[in-house]
């Protein structure tokens, strides 16, 4: 690996038993671990933002821009299920994850580290299985990621295949939730106390629980669709008895945590990293912590408001939405605290802060318009239209896609040792940002005006604001790819980074640059908390 | 630090987790069995009727008898009784396999009498009673393919208690397999009444 070659200077990267890829994909080494993730996410990320610009490109104009509409359907499909299972649920938790929470621990490494390097095999032949699904079979799945029945038990894509791939990803997950949650339980350095635990590694608790807890309802689900495909068995086929509506409870069960899965880690990515820059200890620490095991329980009972206009009682849309709302209140915790925190601040903006203060407003957007859809008067109106699209970007990509790259530029220098330059991270940022709300606020609004999500083709009066939205999406890419650009650079021959330039006090930046094999040359015995900047000594 | 050595506590918390998936895996299904049962509560009594009991109670005994012998032999490792603990695993093992056998002569007899997955007979006949039998196999299918993973880990374990890698000082994965059986046995204990009794 190139990697290797230009990063022999140390730490983690040089001292292994193993040469050359085995050193890589057979080691137990959390942090080697979850750079295998990182790099594995990262190229997902990118494929899938390919095919979104393919599907911006497609809607630029009315009518067939440049594929056909079965391609359309494959494209949106693909990009949903690239985004969601390979790219976002694994992103921030497997990578940073695996790379971040033993160390914060003070701990050498998880609890379990075969089953961690099980977990990452699994993802990979997961992928493998998902990606071989689009080439073979009856071609790439058309159904949207959601794998909606009766379509999904009747279309003659490849669906079958795909659906087992997403089931072997699932298994990953819940491998890596069972090892953080055990690890963080027994794995404790003397005097690291619960209610000294970083929030990032609190947030990851709470998600460890939503993927121990929910993804084994996705799986029995998706086994479900499949025996429906091969052995026909009816359950969901309303000519035979079965009942579609039951499938869409069922995946919803999963999906709907599924988001507190890939939002949660990015929120403690935020609490990290605000009260760095802001040279101030966070402010409401418990809130936060215990806000992320609020949204996760909350969250868990909400999946119903994605079926709304699916057929249900009045009295469930009614729990349902009530439930929803409910969900807001912790998510506002943590956005007062992280405002509160900076308040008379030395604030210093640096990217990774940039992000942070991005996520924070995105994140705020895409919740309030998750309020419009959770409410159900209003979700009537723009149920499955572009609005819907739009909110969940805000949320996923604003919220979690940009904590992801916050993370990326505030702990990735420590792991690799070199830096990347600040000026193009900035650039980068600046053309993200802009890019970004012009592409999907303008879908909200085009939501409002009645276009419908997943569409082929579209009335003459949406083409105006269709072209400003495929515009965004250029902006944004030129972004994404100066950022990417620029970490890749400047992680591999970039500037020394060496000891604790932002003054953290959390025990990651305690140890050496880049981490040993062993994080801690020894055992470290905790003294404070890790936003205690004058405990840690950090100017 | 306490990592360093073996933390036989952490290996059965991190198992516990894993059984709570299984528990939620199995829930879906059993979701659907609550569901379908309130909307076709005739067509299930029926199909519940053409169960055979006589199968099903033997097999519940089988079960019972198997997680006696997986318990047990907890104890007798921890007592350093080697020869005793794999007499009680391949007790297990043996209890799995005839469990196997009882289920695999009820499915042949149901195959033969038309029942089965997507059959003419369960398509011709009313939609309620397809949905029970494809609840039975979908259920008991995914139950026997626990059994044989079950069945397989309990011969690994007893390979690693042969070769004495378990012995009464480390014993903590014969104990998390045995809770894995359990499991099997517990999933087992409610797919029995729902299914042959209570139809």
């Amino acid at each position: 690996m190139s990697h290797e070659t230009a990063m022999a200077e140390g730490g983690f990267w040089r001292d292994t038993g193993r040469t050359g890829i085995g050193a890589w994909i057979f080691s137990t080494d959390h942090k080697r671990i979850g750079l295998m993730y990182l790099y594995c996410v990262s190229g997902f990320f990118l494929v899938g933002a390919f095919l979104g610009l393919l599907i911006r490109l497609e809607l630029m104009a009315p009518g067939p821009t440049i594929m056909t509409a079965q391609t359309y359907n494959a494209v949106f499909t693909v990009h949903g299920v690239v985004m969601i299972f390979l790219f976002i649920i694994p992103g921030i938790p497997a990578s940073f994850g695996n790379l971040v929470l033993p160390i914060q621990l003070g701990a050498r490494d998880v609890a379990f580290p075969r089953v961690n390097l099980f977990s990452w095999w699994l993802y990979a032949i997961g992928a493998v299985i998902v990606l071989t699904s689009l080439f073979t079979g009856g071609g790439a799945p058309d159904t949207g990621w959601t794998f909606y029945v009766p379509f999904s038990a009747r279309t003659t894509t490849n669906v079958s295949l795909a659906v087992f791939g997403v089931f072997v990803l699932g298994f990953s997950s819940i491998l890596t939730g069972i090892n953080f949650i055990t690890t963080i339980h027994r794995m404790r350095a003397p005097g690291m106390t619960w209610t000294r635990i970083p929030l990032f590694t609190w947030s990851l608790y709470a998600t460890a629980w939503v993927q121990v807890l929910a993804t084994p309802i996705i799986a029995i689900t998706l086994l479900l669709v499949v025996t429906e495909r091969i052995l026909g068995l009816g359950l969901f086929d309303p000519t035979r008895g079965g009942d579609p509506v039951m499938f869409q409870h069922m995946f919803w069960i999963y999906s709907h945590p599924a988001v507190y899965i890939m939002i949660l880690p990015g929120m403690g990515v935020i609490s990290d990293i605000i009260p760095v820059f802001s040279r101030k200890p966070i402010f409401g620490y418990k809130m936060i912590a215990f806000s992320s095991l609020a949204i996760a329980a909350a969250g868990s009972a909400v999946w119903g408001h994605h079926m709304y206009t699916s057929g249900m009682s009045d009295m469930g849309v009614l729990i349902f939405s009530f439930l929803t709302f409910i969900v807001a209140i912790p998510s506002a915790i943590k956005v007062f605290n992280w405002v509160s925190t900076m308040y008379k601040g030395s604030i210093s903006l640096e990217a990774p802060m940039l992000f942070a203060l991005s996520f924070i407003l995105l994140f705020s957007i895409g919740g309030l318009s998750g309020l419009i859809l959770g409410a159900a008067a209003t979700d009537i109106h723009v149920h499955d239209t572009h609005f819907v699209v739009g909110h969940f970007h805000y949320v996923m990509f604003g919220g979690t896609g940009f904590a992801f790259f916050a993370a990326a530029h505030y702990w990735l220098p420590k792991y690799f040792g070199r830096r990347y330059r600040e000026k193009p991270a900035i650039v980068g940022w600046v053309l993200m940002f802009i890019g970004f709300n012009i592409l999907y606020f303008t879908m909200q609004v085009l939501g409002m005006e009645g276009m419908p999500r997943r569409y082929y083709d579209y009335l003459p009066e949406f083409a105006r604001l269709n072209f400003v939205a495929t515009v965004g999406s250029w902006i944004m890419l030129a972004g994404v790819a100066i950022v990417v650009w620029n970490l890749w650079r400047g992680l591999l021959k970039g500037e020394p980074f060496t000891g604790n330039p932002w003054g953290g006090a959390s025990l990651e930046w305690s140890i050496a640059t880049p981490p040993p094999t062993e994080n801690f040359e020894e055992d470290p015995v905790v003294t404070h908390g890790p936003y205690d900047f004058k405990g840690a000594g950090v100017p | 630090m306490s990592h360093l050595e073996k933390d036989s506590f952490g290996a059965k918390l991190g198992m516990w987790l894993f059984l709570f998936t299984e528990m939620l895996l199995f829930g879906g299904v059993f979701i659907l069995y609550s569901v379908y049962l309130t909307r076709y509560p005739k067509e299930f009594g029926l199909g519940g009727h053409q169960l055979d009991l006589v199968y099903g109670a033997t097999n519940t005994a089988v079960l019972l008898t198997s997680s006696l012998f997986a318990a047990m032999s907890v104890t007798a490792i921890k007592t350093g009784a080697k020869k005793l603990t794999l007499g009680l695993l391949s007790g297990t093992i043996g209890c799995a396999l005839i469990f196997l056998g009882i289920k695999y002569l009820e499915w042949s007899a149901k195959f033969h009498h038309g029942i089965y997955p997507n059959s003419p007979k369960l398509i011709a006949g009313p939609p309620g009673e397809s949905i029970f039998f494809s609840l039975y196999y979908l259920t008991t299918g995914l139950h026997g393919i626990h059994v044989i993973v079950g069945a397989v880990l309990m011969s690994w374990t007893a390979v690693m208690v042969q070769k004495e890698r378990l012995n009464a000082t480390d014993n903590v994965t014969l104990e998390n397999v045995t809770l894995y059986w359990h499991l099997v046995d517990l999933v087992w204990i409610f797919i029995f009444p729902l299914y042959y009794l209570i139809l």
